[in-house]
């Protein structure tokens, strides 16, 4: 094994060194206080992040399995990021729970499996990658061990996962008999002949849809959402969900990029009814769990918009969108996880008066709901702006006026929750939380991205600069 | 030398500070400060910007500023004023700045409050200044959801309703804004398959006759929203009623005029064709807003709606005046912009002054205040001949000048509307009088109302401050008409060179 493959799979490598130290620190048993390993594990992914932001070589293994650059290094460290702010979140719940490690282990091999899939060349990796992923996140689900709920989460969602493999694993496997390859560059060119390969397509599709949980394959998403703990729903809709949408832009541009026509069609149906739904759905919702897995699928929406413009400016939005949407929903997630430990409180109306006893908590969510619903001045404005900017390029107003008339039935329910935080009065309001210190950082670290990143336009400039590459 | 961007760094410096403060004095100190910062310089601006005009400075903007902001877009941070943004700036001052003296009172999170306020004007300079249309758009949306908060925390009555109705129906004219605004943008060329979001580009442009058709309508009324066109003028009066002291003032004083400045400077200034074409539908509608706003005042009851419909009567004419597209109703319009800011301002005062020591706002159970309370109630009888258009006062001027230029209007339809529009100033001295009337005079109602203590400095200030604004620019309009013309001026040339083009 030469010093290419430490190179080029720089990122993985470190990640599995993490897994491994972890496990050995599982097996020696040597520190018993939760707090100390909790801190051990948040430095080293605080420096796993670091690690991913410098000496990055481009290039492809196994001939053309794995392949690596600027835009995957970039989403790799989006992934990186969300799941050390996450880990900082959870500290207050983790630290009491007996089955710390394996969390921490469980929860690093779906990243690594994201890592693989994100940068596979090959449906077979890709594959790999994606089972990776989603197997341990059906064991994370069911992390609140007493909880009946987190368990039927659990089911639901190996369920559903297993059955989004299945299609996604037919539809490679007829792509596979017909072009007699499984390598993307290989394949791109073969296909677009025959009806057969047009099912494949549709296949795969469809399985991509299930992961996305986009409209009508977003059934199972809610209950999924609702029962798991927090931080791993947060890592669900955040995490899981961002490297789901890279490895799709990738098999929408590269491997199926002679379906333009027919998957703009398909794209233009689903947006269409992944953001009305997920709006419409998301008014109705009591249980913030469920009301920000609802909010979420409308958000896909969009980013599906700027997708399916088809250019690079779309592509660099959306991967911008996902950036800015990792911080703000992070953040909510991380006041709504802080209440969920401290309390068990997870309904909007317990959150009225929210603001009484605490203010920094208030002002996090109420910042991070507007970066959500795209309020200027959170960075969540320029992001939907520049999604509908550029899906509004195709010259689809009809499409666009939807999803912008959307975007006002979105501010709707956040407000309606800013109302509860701010102005419902409550005899009885939640209490002054003390969150631990890692909590407050990583609020902090969100609240910082949630407004300064819309200002930062280099960042979006490096972003459409790579992505053009 | 003249920088813009000062005035958005003031606001921001203070609502830092306002963060930062340790107790409710400091609070209101800072913000106070940071308002008559603001007011000072906007004055320079003025100054300098009039000395400049004199010297004979032709450029259509003075103190363009341009920074490139996200490149591959083509937006920039392009900021520039003119006269009538001038206008507009120096009103925000005085409005924000009496606003402040006003809620001097405010008990309940004071440090909130005042950061909301602050980071309002943030949006309503930004707004006035900019002149890309991207960041004019960020900024339009910057001061809609402090409203919901200042409405929903601090508001009286049905504030939550209120509150979410108001948020939501400006963000639904800030959608239908956008929409119009990425049409427009993807309409523009500016070479190498680029598309601009400059307004001063566009406005050399050709824009398609058939693109100006569907975009006209989406701008005009988004922005139209904002200041209470019919009939999307419903969040209006509830907005006003339940908005605490401060933000009534504001909404009423500046907020609308967001729209207003929209519709002139986005929507008739870029797409002339359209807005001829559409000019009798807005004559129409603003007609409409005119009378009705006028007789539903006459059913009103309660002060704040009292003035919130009789605002919506004189928004109207705001977009009558535009809608005119001859020169001296545009003028017209501009002017009847400030001047409603100021009086209404005013008038919200006053109303936030009675109600804060009689606690109703019912017209029927107050009387007699002037005994008691003389300063107040001259200062609502003030506010209120101004708003029925009492010579002398700003509002003559600004209603006169939209008439006059309305009347240049030939074509029979034009000119029945403005008999019309005319028709409703009797209307307007029916509820205005009777309203002053029935609170300031006759008996005292209530034994309480013998014991109220009249207005303290703040108050004092605030209204004295307000009442030379209106007087200055009543006694003086050519001061304002001066200031504004040279540059409707400029608009008109876009208008009436499309037509003879076409």
């Amino acid at each position: 094994m030469g010093i290419e493959y430490l190179q080029i799979m720089k990122s993985e490598m470190i990640l599995t060194g993490i897994i491994f130290f972890l496990l050995f620190l599982k097996v020696w048993d040597g520190i018993k206080s939760n707090n100390s390993l909790l801190h051990i594990t948040n430095v080293l992914l605080f420096l796993n992040v670091v690690a991913g932001l410098f000496f990055n070589t481009n290039g492809e293994l196994f001939s053309g399995m794995f392949h690596t650059n600027n835009t995957l290094v970039l989403e790799k460290t989006i992934l990186n990021v969300g799941t050390f702010l996450i880990s900082m979140m959870a500290f207050d719940w983790l630290k009491d729970h007996k089955h710390l490690l394996e969390f921490y282990i469980l929860l690093l091999c779906t990243l690594l499996g994201m890592d693989f899939m994100i940068s596979s060349g090959n449906l077979l990796m890709f594959y790999l990658g994606l089972e990776l992923s989603s197997i341990p996140l059906a064991a994370l689900c069911n992390y609140d061990l007493h909880s009946i709920k987190s368990s039927e989460s659990a089911v639901k969602m190996i369920l559903s996962s297993a059955f989004a493999s299945c299609i996604l694993l037919f539809g490679i496997s007829m792509l596979y008999g017909t072009t007699g390859t499984l390598n993307f560059v290989e394949m791109a060119p073969l296909l677009g002949h025959g009806n057969l390969q047009t099912l494949a397509f549709i296949f795969v599709f469809a399985g991509f849809a299930f992961k996305l949980s986009s409209v009508p394959f977003h059934l199972w998403t809610a209950d999924v959402y609702e029962g798991a703990p927090v931080p791993v729903t947060a890592y669900l809709s955040v995490i899981s969900k961002a490297s789901i949408v890279f490895i799709f832009i990738t098999a929408l541009f590269q491997l199926f990029q002679n379906y333009g026509p027919m998957w703009y069609h398909m794209l233009y149906l689903s947006i269409l009814l992944t953001i009305t739904v997920g709006n419409l759905f998301a008014i109705r919702q009591d249980n913030i769990k469920r009301f920000l897995a609802f909010s979420s699928i409308a958000q896909v929406g969009y980013i599906l918009l700027g997708i399916s413009s088809g250019t690079i400016m779309g592509v660099s939005s959306a991967l911008f969108f996902l950036m800015v949407y990792t911080f703000s929903n992070l953040g909510a997630f991380g006041v709504i996880s802080l209440v969920a430990a401290k309390t068990g409180k997870d309904k909007i109306s317990d959150f009225k008066g929210f603001y009484t006893h605490n203010k920094f908590a208030s002002w996090v969510m109420a910042i991070c709901l507007f970066s959500l619903a795209g309020i200027p001045p959170t960075a969540g404005f320029f992001a939907k702006m520049f999604l509908v900017t550029a899906g509004a390029a195709k010259g689809n107003y009809w499409l666009i006026s939807i999803a912008v008339m959307n975007m006002v039935i979105s501010l709707f329910y956040y407000l309606k929750v800013v109302k509860a935080i701010f102005i419902d009065e409550n005899e009885r309001p939640i209490e002054k939380l003390h969150g631990s210190l890692s909590l407050k950082i990583a609020l902090t670290i969100c609240i910082f991205g949630a407004i300064t990143m819309g200002f930062a336009s280099g960042l979006f400039e490096y972003i459409n600069t790579i992505t053009g590459k | 030398m003249i920088n813009l961007s000062i005035l958005l760094i003031i606001p921001l410096v203070t609502a830092v500070l306002v963060m930062l403060c340790r107790n409710a004095a400091q609070v209101r100190m800072t913000a106070l400060l940071g308002s008559v910062v603001q007011l000072g310089y906007s004055s320079l601006i003025m100054f300098d910007y009039m000395s400049q005009r004199a010297a004979g400075n032709k450029s259509p903007m003075l103190y363009e500023a341009k920074v490139s902001w996200f490149s591959n877009l083509n937006i920039e941070y392009y900021v520039g004023v003119d006269g009538i943004s001038v206008a507009m700036i120096m009103l925000t001052a005085v409005v924000v700045m009496t606003g402040i003296l006003i809620s001097w009172s405010v008990e309940k999170m004071t440090k909130e409050f005042f950061f909301l306020i602050v980071l309002l004007s943030f949006g309503a300079y930004g707004f006035f200044i900019s002149l890309d249309l991207f960041t004019m758009f960020f900024f339009l949306e910057v001061a809609v959801i402090p409203k919901f908060l200042l409405i929903g925390i601090w508001g009286s009555g049905k504030k939550e309703y209120s509150a979410m109705k108001l948020a939501l129906m400006l963000m639904g004219g800030s959608a239908l804004v956008l929409i119009g605004l990425l049409c427009l943008y993807f309409n523009t060329d500016a070479g190498n398959g680029m598309h601009t979001f400059d307004l001063m580009k566009i406005s050399h442009m050709h824009i398609s006759i058939e693109a100006q058709r569907f975009i006209f309508p989406l701008m005009f009324v988004g922005f139209g929203v904002f200041t209470a066109i019919f009939p999307f003028h419903t969040w209006a009066p509830d907005g006003h009623s339940s908005a605490p002291t401060a933000a009534s003032m504001f909404l009423a004083g500046i907020s609308m005029k967001l729209g207003g400045y929209g519709c002139l400077r986005v929507a008739a200034f870029l797409m002339p064709e359209a807005a001829h074409e559409y000019s009798w539908i807005i004559i129409l509608v603003s007609t409409i807003a005119i009378i009705y706003g006028a007789f539903a005042t006459l059913m009103q009851t309660d002060l704040k709606y009292i003035n919130a419909y009789s605002s919506v009567s004189h928004c109207g004419f705001v977009i009558f005046g535009i809608g005119m597209l001859t020169k001296t109703a545009i003028t017209g319009a501009v002017m009847q912009m400030v001047s409603h800011g100021l009086m209404t301002a005013l008038f919200f005062a006053a109303i936030g002054m009675i109600y804060e020591r009689t606690h109703t706002r019912q017209v029927a159970q107050l009387g007699g205040l002037l005994k008691t309370i003389p300063f107040i109630i001259t200062v609502f009888v003030i506010a209120g001949l101004c708003s029925l258009g009492l010579p002398g006062l700003s509002g003559f001027a600004a209603e006169m000048t939209v008439f006059m230029g309305s009347w240049q209007n030939p074509d029979t339809f034009y000119r029945v509307s403005t008999v019309l529009a005319c028709a409703s100033i009797v209307v307007t001295a029916v509820y205005i009088l009777r309203a002053v009337g029935s609170t300031g005079m006759g008996p005292i109602k209530n034994a309480d109302y013998l014991t109220f203590k009249d207005a303290r400095w703040n108050e004092k200030l605030a209204s004295v401050t307000l009442i030379l604004c209106i007087l200055a620019i009543g006694m003086a309009p050519f001061w304002l008409t001066n200031l504004i013309s040279p540059d409707t001026q400029i608009i008109m040339d876009n208008i009436s060179r499309s037509v003879v083009g076409r």
